[in-house]
């Protein structure tokens, strides 16, 4: 139906060979393209704006590739922004209370609470062998108390809550499961408008009650302009934990996602996408951003100029390597993997040049499990974070640990694991042994994986 | 509910949305900022992009005013706010149609409620059969969503308490098979109007958009005319993908005219006037709230008032 951006571009920036730097003009025709982009997405006018001077001011003086068009450079920075503006992969729900650890649903009419609590259900009882109660307190809608019963049933997990008095059910259903043992209550509320006062007033006095320790925006990712104010809304009545963003298996561009995750400032932890029961995927910024930006053809576009950027500079690192000059985050990647493949980390540790000399703290940190969560960090990281680890500062940090599901402390250790690290390589390279061995590593690098996932 | 509460509350339940949006025009058409400069026309297409009727529709309408203020000297913002007023209507008046049952019908009437997950179908055809009720006639609803958990029970509980009779089956019956079901019963008890809910479904998914077809074909074999409406359901705060949904919708099953839900909320349902131009189907119905009697047919005069404010 709409012409895609890609596509757009092309013709804005058909007259146009860019070389260099980015100028004003190259910016300003290129924006104007995505401000449309983003409108037909949904993306709410306010939320344009400012996301449109924001990269504005980024894109200014950014380096233009041999391989792009000067709206295709734009677009990469929109992409790349978008994405960093969505946050990280998050789809860790804290339940890390006194049991039971309280969830509650929130969100307008109709967009998906009761579906999405069972959902949630059977990933917590399946991935995490959590015992869970559904519970509803929608005293309002006809049945709505029997979709989530049978619900409970599909998936196997226990059901609580009948009457009218929506605080009583609420405070009986945590009730209930502290007498049971059981580790999770989901609350299903009724659906409301953020601004029938009397509704917001009753779940509020639920969450009061019951104290839950994630509290899920429902939005529906067919919502238009007015997703902000509801978001906005019950953002200010529930301190909202996070966000679940429904039916996403449809064909709208979802811009919502982007206007609710900035007027809340909270992750969007899961898709909905489907109907049933199994239907719930983390959160991928990368493709939810992909998606506003118009379909697949930007994608592939930034793919594509992602995987020149990674050969060019797994090239680059090769060379720097073979120089004996820095290790960054690529290396240590590279080097952990081929150590899993060469079995045992331990004892492979004692054999590297140089490694003798790390401190024990160090080493022991070094163990076969912490590889894996290591590997998934430094996944979590942009190629650009790999190659200058000097720019993982605190947003970043986040991200990065919410992407590769763990915790800040955990990525603020590697760092400073790989500071000493480094030092060590230096040490490594004076008695020659360890840059050879790497770049004995690195013939025939494969392709990096595109993006920081 | 007696008629004059009726249209009382029609006007409490849209006060919010136009307080809301007259809070956002004072700028625009508010005292002191008399000059229709660039920046007017700018801040006229921000605020009906706000209003969800999309970048497309938003710019040629901002495009027909500049045209018309000049040939037709329109300096001030009020008057500015009257041609607007009078665009909206012009696109808007062709689309408003009752819903009005036809006398000399083929009985029963059938009525197919279609349209994505959770915009408010089984609501609206709850609402549609009291409507109907209030006339007198004799109504029926038929349990088609036969996928969604206690859909089924969700209808039930209307009919009961509309003294409406719902034909069912059980969950995971063949909604097509219920359609004929309820379709020969209506028939059998002289029913005026049979009003069949569906279940939510994307418009992208080919299967379940065939299941549509398949009942629309299974219901023909009782009745060649029938169904007689196909409403597509459409949630107000829905953005741009709402013209996608009808798009998809009419081309595959025909849709008769829209039914718009959930404009009670701040949600403007500005898309409606992109349907309106794009498509040109009747807007039947709007929903103000979740009881059956926050039903009201669509009134443009009024829809355009919540849309831009009192003025002009
Ligand atoms: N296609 C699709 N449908 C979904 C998704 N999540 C929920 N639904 C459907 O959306 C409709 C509404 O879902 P509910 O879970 O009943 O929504 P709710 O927010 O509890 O609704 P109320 O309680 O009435 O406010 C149902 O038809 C669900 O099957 C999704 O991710 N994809
Ligand atoms: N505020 C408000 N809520 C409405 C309106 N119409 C429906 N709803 C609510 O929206 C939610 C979904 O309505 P349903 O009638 O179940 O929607 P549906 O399209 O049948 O949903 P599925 O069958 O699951 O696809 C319910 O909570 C309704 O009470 C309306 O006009 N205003
Ligand atoms: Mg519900
Ligand atoms: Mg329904």
């Amino acid at each position: 139906m709409f012409s895609q951006l890609g596509d757009r571009l092309k013709e804005t920036f058909r007259d146009l060979r860019g070389r260099g730097r980015l100028s004003e003009d190259n910016i300003s025709q290129a924006l104007r393209e995505v401000r449309l982009a983003l409108l037909e997405a949904d993306v709410a006018l306010p939320v344009v704006k400012s996301f449109l001077e924001g990269v504005q001011q980024r894109a200014l003086g950014e380096k233009v590739l041999d391989s792009l068009t000067p709206g295709q450079a734009v677009v990469k920075v929109v992409h790349d922004e978008l994405v960093e503006l969505m946050g990280a992969r998050n789809d860790a729900l804290n339940l890390a209370v006194r049991p039971p650890a309280v969830v509650l649903m929130a969100g307008l009419q109709g967009a998906g609470k009761t579906t999405t609590a069972a959902k949630l259900a059977l990933l917590l009882k399946d991935r995490e062998n959590k015992n869970v109660l559904l519970s509803s307190v929608d005293v309002y809608r006809p049945a709505a108390m029997e979709q989530l019963r049978k619900l409970a049933e599909e998936v196997g997990v226990a059901y609580f809550g009948d009457g009218d008095d929506a605080l009583a059910i609420a405070r009986d259903a945590v009730a209930h499961a502290t007498t049971h043992v059981m580790d999770v209550v989901i609350i299903d509320t009724a659906g409301r408008l953020h601004v029938d006062d009397e509704m917001m007033m009753e779940i509020s006095r639920i969450y009061n009650e019951v104290s839950p320790v994630e509290t899920l925006f429902v939005a529906d990712s067919m919502s238009g302009q007015d997703a902000v104010n509801s978001a906005r809304a019950f953002d200010q009545a529930l301190e909202l934990t996070g966000v679940v963003l429904t039916k996403t298996d449809g064909d709208a561009r979802g811009g919502a996602a982007l206007s609710i995750r900035e007027v809340t400032g909270k992750p969007i932890k899961f898709l909905g996408t489907g109907e049933n029961v199994e239907a719930l995927e983390a959160f991928h910024p990368d493709r939810v951003a992909s998606r506003i930006l118009g379909m697949g053809d930007v994608l592939t576009l930034v793919e594509e100029v992602e995987r020149k950027v990674d050969r060019k500079q797994a090239e680059q690192i090769a060379a720097k390597l073979k120089k004996g000059k820095g290790f960054d985050f690529e290396d240590f990647k590279n080097q952990l993997i081929q150590m899993e493949q060469m079995g045992g980390l331990a004892g492979m540790l004692d054999k590297l040049p140089g490694m003798t000399d790390l401190p024990d703290h160090v080493k022991n940190r070094v163990n076969d499990r912490e590889t894996r969560r290591t590997i998934a960090i430094i996944n979590s990281m942009t190629a650009r974070e790999r190659l200058f680890p000097a720019l993982i500062k605190g947003s970043r940090r986040r991200r990065i640990a919410g992407g590769s599901g763990s915790q800040v402390q955990d990525v603020n250790r590697l760092l400073k694991q790989f500071t000493q690290m480094q030092k060590m390589m230096k040490k490594a390279k004076g008695k020659g042994g360890l840059a050879k061995m790497m770049g004995q590593m690195k013939g025939g690098t494969p392709g990096m994986p595109p993006f920081g996932r | 509910m007696p008629e004059s509460d009726e249209t009382r509350g029609l006007f409490a339940r849209l006060k919010k949305t136009r307080e809301s949006l007259a809070a956002n025009l004072s700028g625009l058409f508010g005292p002191g900022s008399a000059v229709l400069d660039d920046a007017a026309f700018e801040d006229l297409g921000d605020q009906l992009i706000l209003a969800d009727l999309g970048v497309e529709v938003s710019t040629q309408i901002v495009a027909t005013l500049r045209r018309q203020a000049v040939s037709t000297r329109v300096e001030t913002k009020e008057q500015l706010n009257s041609v607007l007023r009078m665009k909206l209507l012009e696109i808007l008046q062709p689309s408003v149609r009752p819903l009005d049952f036809p006398a000399a019908s083929a009985k029963p009437w059938v009525v197919v409620m279609v349209g994505v997950n959770g915009v408010g179908k089984t609501t609206t055809a709850a609402k549609l059969a009291h409507w109907f009720t209030q006339q007198d006639l004799k109504v029926m609803l038929g349990a088609c969503d036969t996928y969604r958990a206690a859909a089924i029970e969700q209808l039930q509980v209307w009919g009961q308490r509309l003294a409406v009779p719902v034909i069912a089956q059980q969950r995971g019956a063949d909604a097509a098979a219920v359609a004929h079901d309820a379709l020969n019963s209506a028939q059998a008890r002289s029913v005026d109007v049979l009003i069949i809910d569906s279940a939510g479904r994307q418009h992208v998914n080919t299967e379940l958009m065939e299941q549509l077809r398949k009942m629309n074909r299974v219901i023909q074999r009782l009745d060649g005319s029938a169904p007689h409406e196909t409403l597509l359901v459409v949630d107000a705060a829905t953005g741009q993908n709402a013209l996608a949904q009808v798009g998809a919708f009419a081309a595959s099953v025909g849709v008769t005219g829209l039914c718009v839900t959930k404009l009670d909320g701040t949600a403007r349902g500005g898309v409606l006037v992109a349907l309106a131009q794009k498509f040109q189907l009747p807007i039947y119905f709007v929903g103000v709230g979740e009881s059956v009697n926050d039903l009201r047919p669509f009134d443009a005069e009024a829809f355009v008032t919540a849309l831009i404010g009192e003025g002009g």
